[in-house]
Formats: structure tokens, sequence, C-alpha cells
């Protein structure tokens, strides 16, 4: 699916039937600072996302719930404790155990060159991290989230 | 014609036998079924229609409560707190969390959830978030819909909690059984109080953030409002209890506050501090007690009549539009027509009579 270019259109885009991108960011564990995550999510906005923001503090069952209840096309979760490496599998061995498909999931935060890897080989499709360009990011969800039963929309 | 192409069906991969399955499984309690299902309808995607009819017969069991009020007033954190509540006495919640979408971009910050921790990972809480997509009056145009996949998922109750832009949010009205509105104090509430708009509409009322100060204030300032109300509505009536014109009598027929029952229900008014659960259990029975006295009464069943009677409406007017845009000559007759409207050669309603006596070929 072509990128939506957002810039003319805006509001008639969404009133026109092309349904917004929809994204949850997710902080589980035991961060407790969230601003990168909020810049990221008032990126995503500006760019006619509708972003669900999980809050702190979130369990791996619990992001898994809101993925599935929220039926996001995207799953963002940004993690600076150094956790990702057993947080994130979980969500994805959750993701999987719940029969969720289609959905991007991707990574953020303070996350090492060398763990991308295994989480890539775990179902994460990229990491950004801290200073990442947001217009990248935008555009990286554009081009891919579209495996989620958007082949039946207008 | 990008502004009503949202009433044209999309050419699509969901036929009615995926619809039907889909449909029984969200019936069943499959909570992705019922996401996906939200999903299609919110978007008008195709089956989202036949989805609605064929669930439609499923709903009138849950309890609708609207939970409407300024920003910064708690209503999420009130939200949060009936929930548990209600999960204590077993009961099953749907949520439709609602915030504003951005009139420039679309997008939007769903930030509801975050208010909602406790009832997280429970299967027995159903938490959705969606955004307004450019409609007024407090929800979106698909707000009722999407009430309705709830209501036939089996849910004991379901809380809809407005975008919170203040006295404009009427549109809960149409959904709701109940109606909470939640003040706080401090926020000028006193003098807003006796404005019209969202303080009409409230059978119930909640001051939260009761801990501070004004909050008694504000309680006694609603209590004269709702007192003011009977009194009106008392002198109303002739001595045969239909009501007497008072200039402009309220119609008997429209869900009306100043209808005969509304003069019955004296709407409670709760001190609340939600975010330390106090006050929680008054407004809980407080909406038993509003649910009793629709079923008891005739209210429930002219609340239900109007609302069916809306619906119809709605669902007439869908249709229309849809016949006219999604054949290639309503299209260009509907363009042609607006570029004669706006220059003005031509009146919108003869327009309109003009659009409305083709039949349009697909």
């Amino acid at each position: 699916m072509p990128p939506v270019d957002m810039g003319e259109r805006g509001i008639e885009s969404v009133l026109g039937g092309e349904r917004p991108i929809r994204v949850l960011v997710a902080k589980p564990g035991l961060d407790s600072h969230d601003r990168g995550a909020k810049v990221i999510a008032r990126a995503l906005r500006d760019a006619g996302m509708e972003v669900i923001y999980s809050g702190l503090h979130r369990t791996p069952e619990e992001v898994v719930e809101a993925v599935i209840q929220e039926d996001v096309d995207v799953l963002a979760i940004s993690l600076l404790s150094g956790a990702h490496g057993t947080l994130i599998p979980r969500i994805m061995e959750g993701l999987r155990a719940e029969g969720v498909e289609g959905v991007l999931v991707l990574a953020g935060g303070i996350i090492p060159d060398e763990d991308v890897p295994v989480l890539k080989a775990c179902g994460v499709a990229e990491v950004f991290g801290p200073g990442s360009d947001t217009d990248a990011i935008v555009q990286f969800i554009r081009e891919r989230a579209g495996g989620k039963h958007r082949a039946g929309d207008n | 014609m990008p502004l009503f192409n949202s009433f044209v069906n999309a050419q699509g991969a969901n036929t009615v036998p995926e619809i039907t399955d889909l449909a029984e499984r969200m019936l069943a309690g499959d909570r992705k079924a019922l996401a996906r299902a939200i999903t299609i309808v919110e978007n008008g995607l195709d089956g989202a229609e036949t989805l609605l009819r064929v669930i439609y017969r499923k709903t009138g069991h849950a309890h609708v409560v609207g939970i409407t009020g300024s920003p910064g007033t708690g209503k999420s954190t009130l939200v949060a707190g009936l929930t548990m509540a209600l999960r204590e006495k077993g009961k099953t919640v749907g949520i439709l969390a609602f915030d504003p979408s951005s009139p420039f971009t679309g997008g939007a910050f769903l930030g509801d959830r975050v208010r909602f921790h406790e009832n997280a990972a429970d299967a027995g809480v159903f938490f959705r978030s969606l955004g307004s997509r450019g409609h007024a009056g407090g929800l979106s145009r698909k707000a009722g819909e999407v009430i309705t996949l709830m209501d036939a998922s089996g849910r004991d109750f379901i809380l809809v909690e407005t975008v919170g832009a203040g006295q404009s949010e009427v549109d809960i009205m149409r959904h709701a059984h109940t109606v909470v509105v939640v003040l706080m104090p401090g926020a000028g509430d006193e003098i807003q109080v006796g404005k019209a708009g969202i303080l009409e509409i409230g059978d119930v009322y909640v001051v939260n953030k009761a801990d501070r100060e004004g909050a008694d204030r504000l309680v006694a300032a609603i209590e004269l409002e709702l007192d003011l109300g009977e009194g009106v509505y008392d002198r109303m009536l002739d001595p045969t209890g239909h009501h007497a014109g008072l200039g402009n009598p309220p119609a008997q027929d429209r869900q009306h506050p100043a209808g005969p029952e509304r003069q019955r229900w004296r709407p409670p008014v709760i001190k609340t501090v939600a975010r330390d659960g106090l006050g929680i259990l008054e407004v809980l029975e407080a909406l038993y007690r509003h649910r009793q006295y629709l079923e008891s009464t005739g209210a429930g069943r002219r609340q239900a009549l109007h609302r069916a009677r809306e619906l119809i409406c709605d669902a007439i007017i869908e249709k229309v539009l849809a016949r006219i845009f999604s054949s290639p000559q309503g299209v260009t007759l509907f363009d042609t027509l607006a570029q004669a409207v706006a220059e003005r050669l031509q009146d919108p309603y003869s327009a309109a009579l003009q659009i409305l006596e083709n039949r349009f070929e697909r």
C-alpha cells in the first residue's frame, strides 16, 4: 500500500474513508521516563495516526491485551531500563500465543546495537534508538503497516 | 468526493460467510473478534452493515452509561474506579473512551487507557480508545454502532467516556441510558451550572476532586439548579396531567429533560474523590437506581422508542447518500451542482431536489 500523503488532505482523508493507522506506544517494565515515548506519540499523531499510549509500568500481559482490544496496526515498545531482553520476547510470545497476526512491532529507547539481531529474530521489525528521525519512523510505518486486514479497506 | 466517501462501502474482502463467522465468534465472547468488529464498523468497511444486521437482535441487555464533563474533571479515573467496583460485583464491562482527533491531520492521542491500570489484564473488561474523527458533540459518528456491538457481545455495563470539550457534548444523550455529568470545584462551575447544555442532560451529577475547596458550594449550586428545574416543570402541568405550554411545550414524544418522567427522577449529586476510590459505590448505586427507574416507569420504553426512530432516520440518510456517492453519475451531478451553488447560480435546495429525483446507476 503506497504511503498516504496526509499533507494536503488532513481530516478529509479521515472523512474520506482512509482510516488512520492505529499505534500502541507501550512502556512495559520499570521505566519511569516517558518523554521519548511522548515525543514519538506526538510525531505519529501529527502524521495523522491514532496513537494509544499505554502509560508506565505495564506488564507484558497488559501490553498484549491492549494490542488485541485496540486492534492496532503497530506496536511501538519503548524501553530504557535495559530489560528489553526479557520483556520484548515475552510480549512477542504473548502475541503469538493469542494468535495475533499482522501487527508491525517496533522497539525504541536504550537498546544496544548488539541486542538488535536477537530482537529482530523474535519478530521486531526495526529498532529506533535515541535521536532517531521521527520522519523516518513515520515513513517506515506508512510503508509497512498494511499487513493487518487493510487489504479489504477502501 | 472526499467528504462523503465514508458513506460508501468499500469493495473489499469481507464476505458474508466471513462476517457471519466473525459475528458468531464475537457473540461467543472472542475478544479479537469484538476488536475486529469494532474496526470494521468504526471505519464503515465492507460488511459493516451485514454485521450490524446480524447482531442487532442480541442487543438490549447492557446498561449504557455516558460519562461526560469538562477536561480535567477526572472522568477517566472515575471510569476506572467504577469498572473495578463493577468487577468486584461480578459484572462484565465494556469501555469506550473518546478523545479528540486533530482537525488538521486527522491524528489523535488517545490517552484514556493510561488511567486504567488494575483491570488491564482482566478478561471481564474490554477497553477501546476511539478518536472523534471530525465529529463534534463529544463522540464520533459511529459511536452508536460501536456501542451496539459492545452490547451484543454480552457486556453487562458499557461505560462511554466523551471527549470532554465542555458544554456542547450532548451527543451522549442519544446513546446512553444514564448520563453521568462530572464536575469539579474551582473550575468556575458554580456559574457554569446555570447555563444550558451539558448541565441539563445529567441523570447523575458527580462532583469529583471533592477534597478540594468549594466542593460543597458546587453541590449546593447544582441542587439549586435542579430545584429550579423541578419548579418550572411542575408549573407546566395542567390538572389533567398533560403538559400545558409555556409558549413552547416540550414535545411529548421526544426524550427531553422536561418529559413527564424526568421530573420524577431527581438526579442525585454525589461527591467523589475518584483518585482515592471515595464515593464510587454511591455512584454505582445511583446507576442501579436509575436503571430501576427506567425499567419500572414508562421512561425506559420511551427512550428505546425514541432511539429506534433516530436509528432508522440515520440509516435512511446514510443509504440515500451512499446511493448517490457510489454511482459515478451521482458523484458527477453532485460535483456539478456544488460548483453551481458555490457560485450562486443555483440554490442548495433545488440542487438537493434535482439529485433526489434521479435514480443513479451503479
